[in-house]
């Protein structure tokens, strides 16, 4: 599966992939920060797989892997979402946008899911392969421009 | 699920389709006495039909909690959207080995209702064997896929799941 890393203004998205958890698509607004949010996910690999184990006893949702604050350092905030093809979806939010209300997040992910199936089904894509399409470059621009308003 | 099947094209359709598939197939492999590169190459189509497939069908549904979970997804929702109908029985050792038996599968059921045209058979279920396989692959199930049939429209599918 993938890994999708889309950097926002201020945020980071990553859909990291089932098996070798290697990034599929990596997008950052500002770049040059693209490189220390690498680090910031892996690490958030591991509460990630923590969360997954655990899903087993509960009929768990799908969706519930908000992780919320991670960790504290960085004034991130990290939150996970793992698709029953194991894919998984990390989002990166710093912590002054406080705005972001957790449905807004959920409907983020949502989005991602549904782009990330769409790719999934275009014959011209070989799973595994980094993501080049531009339906999920528009739709990830789609988010960030959301959250700009909210960055006000 | 509901949502899924509406979205499937006409049954007939897709039966029609498949059949055209194989006979392109095994005349782009004309000259070859043996099945056997014609068989690989529909079981690869199925294999990436059934990566896309799963993904799209399991977008919605709750979390598997185990490998029974899953075949027993792929007997019912995934056997029913794309066949639309499920497998009739499902049966495992335990111990990774699990034989699906449909009685009246739906690829089958134009060629013959007892032995006749029995050696083209496995053509005729090697799509699906993919299609399985894929679905599975991508549910993070690595696994062997195998067909068998000994009286039409009845066959068994046999998934051998591999400790990756």
């Amino acid at each position: 599966m993938e890994i999708c890393k889309v950097f926002f203004h201020l945020s980071v998205s990553v859909i990291l992939s089932p098996l070798q958890n290697y990034p599929l698509y990596i997008r950052s607004v500002p770049s040059q920060s693209e490189l220390k949010f690498h680090y910031t996910v892996h690490t958030s690999l591991d509460v990630v797989e923590e969360k997954i184990s655990t899903a087993g006893k509960a009929m768990a949702e799908q969706r519930e892997l908000y992780l919320g604050l991670l960790y504290p350092t960085e004034d991130y905030k990290v939150y996970g979402y793992v698709t029953n093809s194991k894919v998984k979806f990390v989002i990166v939010v710093d912590s002054s946008n406080t705005s972001l209300r957790d449905n807004e997040i959920r409907s983020m992910f949502r989005k991602l899911h549904n782009s990330f199936t769409d790719v999934m089904c275009n014959p011209f894509y070989n799973p595994g392969d980094p993501i080049q399409s531009r339906a999920m470059f528009t739709m990830v621009s789609g988010l960030k421009s959301d959250k700009c308003g909210w960055l006000v | 699920p509901s949502v899924f099947i509406a979205d499937m094209a006409d049954e007939a359709l897709f039966q029609f389709l498949h059949n055209e598939v194989i006979q392109y197939v095994n005349s782009a492999e004309s000259g070859e006495t043996e099945n056997g590169r014609c068989v690989s190459k529909l079981e690869n189509m199925g294999f990436r039909v059934g990566q896309g497939l799963i993904e799209r069908f399991t977008k919605d549904t709750a979390r598997f909690k185990d490998e029974l979970d899953i075949m027993k997804f792929i007997c019912k929702d995934f056997w029913t959207c794309v066949f639309k109908k499920q497998i009739d029985n499902l049966r495992t050792n335990h111990q990774g080995i699990y034989v699906l038996q449909d009685n009246k599968f739906r690829l089958l059921t134009q060629l013959s209702t007892g032995k006749q045209y029995l050696e083209h058979a496995p053509k005729y279920l090697a799509f699906t064997c993919g299609l399985v396989r894929g679905g599975l692959s991508n549910l993070g199930v690595k696994s062997i896929v195998t067909a068998e049939v000994s009286v039409m429209p009845a066959c068994k599918f046999q998934v051998m799941i591999q400790k990756m």
